[in-house]
């Protein structure tokens, strides 16, 4: 089923019924949405009002300090396709990695989209150390774009460990004096989804959850203390992990070639750090086809977590080979 | 029209603007890139290529275990996942010397390979299609006579009628809510044409309508990846000593793989191979524009992980444009320059004996102008890629590689020397995409007879040196990369990365010799210069990947960091 919402501002349900989309099949596709955010069936309506209301805001999708594995990941979406995702249930206005404009028109691009009411999606850290000069696009430096953009978003979503909490380039020595969106703009309305790079699933969730919120004034989804949101973060990798069971028996992989290893035993001691890290990879596993069932995920894949959603992960879980003290 | 290639050669039109133009920031790239450009009567006549970010991973990895580095530069780049873990794994397998099984090697081969797939299905439709394909043009088709061009092409496609009026009506739509999103202000949108792009509607329509579905291809090689992979992006099965995936060993997870492959094969075959040569077919004229002299590939794809001459794609080094002669890869051949870059000094020397000593001037400083480096070869400058690779394995005589060239040159009607361009270079990269994905098949059975023989090893233990040394070479599908590794005590001393982009798109060494994409953009036409299209066309055909390629910086002394000779 292909569904198309539009961009027209208003009028959606009526584009809809003229491109022969039923009012179920729209549930349908709104209740796979709520499935892909963990969200129950009763969720789908709720996701139905928010995609056809007349002021859904356009998206805007800052670059900083990255690897663009962000934006890679978030292609990765099958529930639903990115296409549908960029071109149906939002306006994604300002992309660099995906979008058609570069140079000055690309610019003028991001001055329109900010006429308008904007969510705003932030991917990489903001390198701060001596004026922000190590990362500049067109001519600004990233904290001077960030600046102009983010106070006045509806609502800034950080997405990734980098704008969450500053990622790889502010591991120690933080050469660049890279920070994450939350610690350079205490005060605006900022929700994290950190991963390296996280599961697409989780920003769908929150951008659907964000329109919701700024549509219906709803209050913002339960965040927990680092401003993730509960859906998605509220347990552990070890709490859902699939080897659970030989950690309670004790049985460990001691080495990679061990047969213990090969029948996939818990991967602790070779410094698994899912008892640490809170994110909801076991049971969404990463890229999905249509039903939204992701293929794999690292510790399937017989390699210890790294807790790559956890603030400061690559100097606080490192060693990560090493059991974690 | 129906089909019919057209006969004449059109011709770029070019304006007579004289003046600066610049595009920053580049996008549809990985990472922030500058293009500065002075146009003289419509034609280019000076260009730098300047990198816009510093991130400083060399920095962060000292002192670490040399284990963890494949993790960090990994984060190097996310549109080329998995390569800089492959070769910083590689570096450190170098340099404690194990020796890693045969199932290790393919399982590294097929996620590779899986990489390329994706990588540059992605790059060609996603992140370059919009150079060549005027979306807003593909209102005026006719999508009947669309459906006919489009299963013209190709005897598996069955396009209908519907399916290219379905996607004009949402692009219709799209344009008429005035919402354009990522289509908003592209260069062929504007109040007067732009003359640049010249596809017939049909075309436009065609290549719109695959550009959504590879959409959703992408997802299906990257989950093929991922079987194998554990993610994508940022894989985490491959360790020093071998890989970790026992669970990929199962019967079905190999068959879920081989499936996924087979349909992005089909894909590759079906549809982006006769896209690349319809639209090239259009714009013969790129095939004189936008050419370099010099490559490198390190090549790709082992069977023995110890032996660079015993991968599939053969390393080696071709000057002067001369196929004739490909010259053997010398690593000691290679010196990095910081004359015009954001760098203290004017030195020359090679990545072991590299020093870094930042220093940043201006964005108007038309001497130095880069956080790159311009890495040499034998002085030269020399472009790395697809283009690169596919020469190199043209010129040893690789016959899946001559096979494939031959293919498409015979189909665009033009000689090996078109190869050397712009249209050149991206349809390389189409065929080094084609004849990687023909050779899945032959990993995959190797790995399923070993399985089958009893052979389940993937892993080999190993033991830390307390000194060592190492250096990984992977031909990542941007082009030439390695990673060296220095270890004391048990951590990493110095670790330097000399990546593809810095070769390919890098400044001014100091002979002053253009960079390879400086080289390749000069004497380009322009037709608007409000909006250069064709910068962009050049620029894209290198894929650039930007983030891996800025260098090392000292924070806390703001002062020299060095890889010191061994």
């Amino acid at each position: 089923m292909k569904v198309s919402v539009g961009h027209g501002l208003s009028g959606a349900e009526k584009r809809l019924e003229e491109r022969g989309i039923s009012r179920r099949d729209f549930m349908k596709f709104c209740g796979t949405i709520a499935a892909a955010m963990g969200m129950g069936p009763a969720f789908a309506p709720k996701i139905a009002a928010a995609l056809t209301a007349d002021n859904r805001p356009s998206v805007i999708w800052l670059h900083n300090a990255e690897c663009t594995g962000c934006s890679e990941s978030i292609l990765r979406t099958a529930a639903p396709y990115i296409d549908a995702l960029i071109l149906d249930v939002i306006s994604l206005e300002y992309q660099e990695t995906i979008m058609a404009a570069a140079g000055e028109m690309a610019e003028k691009t991001l001055h329109d989209a900010m006429k308008k009411p904007y969510l705003c999606v932030v991917e990489g850290g903001i390198p701060m150390k001596d004026g922000g000069i190590y990362g500049m696009v067109g001519g600004h430096t990233m904290i001077d774009i960030c600046k102009k953009v983010i106070p006045g978003a509806l609502a800034t979503i950080a997405y990734g460990t980098c704008a969450t909490y500053g990622g790889v380039q502010a591991a120690k020595p933080n050469p660049t004096g890279a920070m994450g969106v939350d610690e350079v703009f205490p005060k605006a309305t900022v929700i994290n989804v950190p991963g390296c790079p996280p599961n697409p699933a989780n920003l769908v969730g929150t951008i659907v959850a964000a329109i919701e919120t700024v549509v219906n004034k709803k209050p913002l989804p339960k965040l927990d203390d680092l401003k993730r949101p509960l859906a998605f973060f509220g347990e552990t990798v070890h709490d859902k992990c699939e080897r659970l069971p030989f950690f309670e028996k004790d049985q460990f992989a001691k080495s990679f070639d061990s047969p213990e290893a090969k029948k996939g035993w818990c991967l602790y001691k070779l410094g698994c750090k899912g008892p640490y890290t809170y994110n909801n990879c076991p049971t969404k596993k990463f890229n999905p086809l249509d039903k939204g069932v992701g293929v794999s995920w690292p510790v399937q894949a017989g390699h210890p977590c790294i807790g790559c959603s956890e603030p400061k992960f690559w100097d606080t879980m490192s060693p990560f080979y090493e059991e974690q003290k | 029209m129906s089909g019919s290639k057209p006969q004449a050669i059109p011709v770029t039109p070019k304006s007579n603007y004289s003046g600066p133009v610049i595009v920053d920031p580049v996008t549809r790239i990985e990472g922030h890139l500058r293009i500065d450009a002075t146009v003289e009567n419509g034609k280019i006549v000076d260009v730098r290529s300047s990198s816009q970010l510093f991130r400083g991973l060399e920095i962060i990895l000292k002192g670490r275990d040399p284990r963890d580095a494949q993790h960090f530069t990994q984060r190097s780049c996310g549109v080329c996942t998995y390569v800089h873990a492959l070769a910083s794994t590689r570096a450190v397998d170098n340099a404690v010397k194990v020796k890693i099984p045969k199932n290790a090697i393919i399982m590294r081969n097929l996620v590779m390979a899986s990489q390329y797939l994706h990588d540059h299905l992605v790059h060609f439709y996603h992140l370059h299609a919009l150079d060549w394909v005027n979306v807003a043009n593909a209102l005026k088709a006719d999508p009947a006579k669309t459906a006919a061009l489009s299963n013209s092409l190709s005897p598996n496609r069955k396009e209908t009628a519907a399916q290219f009026k379905a996607v004009q009506d949402k692009v219709g739509a799209l344009i008429a809510s005035g919402k354009l999103g990522i289509f908003t202000n592209a260069y062929f949108l504007g109040e007067k044409k732009n003359e640049a792009y010249y596809l017939p509607a049909e075309a436009d329509l065609m290549a719109t309508k695959h550009y959504l579905d590879a959409l959703h291809m992408q997802v299906k090689a990257a989950r093929a990846m991922a079987i194998f992979g554990a993610k994508n992006p940022h894989t985490q099965f491959t360790v020093v000593g071998g890989v970790t995936n026992y669970d990929a060993l199962k019967p079905e997870r190999i068959a879920e793989y081989k499936a996924l492959t087979d349909e992005v094969t089909a894909f590759i075959k079906d549809f982006y191979i006769p896209d690349l040569l319809a639209v090239a077919g259009f714009y013969k004229d790129w095939a004189a524009i936008g050419g370099t002299t010099n490559f490198i590939s390190f090549g790709e794809f082992p069977t023995d992980e110890y032996n660079l001459e015993s991968r599939f794609f053969a390393p080696g080094v071709i000057f002067k444009k001369d196929i004739a002669k490909p010259q053997a890869f010398d690593q000691n051949q290679i010196k990095e320059h910081v004359k015009h870059s954001w760098y203290v000094g004017d030195a020359a020397l090679h990545p072991y004996s590299g020093v870094t000593d930042p220093k940043y001037t201006n964005l108007q400083d038309k001497d130095r102008y880069s956080w790159m480096k311009a890495p040499r070869y034998m002085g030269e400058a020399c472009e790395t890629g697809p283009l690169a690779t596919v020469l190199v394995a043209y010129a040893k005589g690789h016959k899946p590689t001559v096979d494939a060239v031959n293919f498409v040159l015979g189909k665009l009607g033009v000689g090996p020397a078109a190869l050397f361009s712009t249209l050149g270079r991206t349809a390389a990269r189409g065929i080094e995409c084609l004849v990687t994905a023909n050779q899945i098949p032959v990993w995959l059975d190797a790995l399923v007879s070993n399985v089958k023989g009893g052979d389940t090893e993937l892993y080999t233990p190993w033991k830390m040196p307390s000194e060592a040394e190492g250096v990984g070479f992977a031909q990542a599908p941007r082009g030439a990369l390695s990673h060296w590794i220095k270890i004391k005590k048990g951590k990493i001393e110095n670790f330097q990365l000399v990546v593809p982009s810095t070769w390919s798109l890098g400044p001014r060494c100091a002979a002053g010799k253009l960079g390879p994409v400086e080289e390749a953009l000069m004497g380009t036409p322009i037709f608007d210069p409000k909006r250069p299209v064709e910068i962009l066309r050049t620029v894209h055909s290198f894929d650039p990947c930007i983030a891996c390629g800025v260098h090392v910086l000292d924070a806390k002394t703001g002062e020299t960091a060095s890889f010191k000779v061994l």
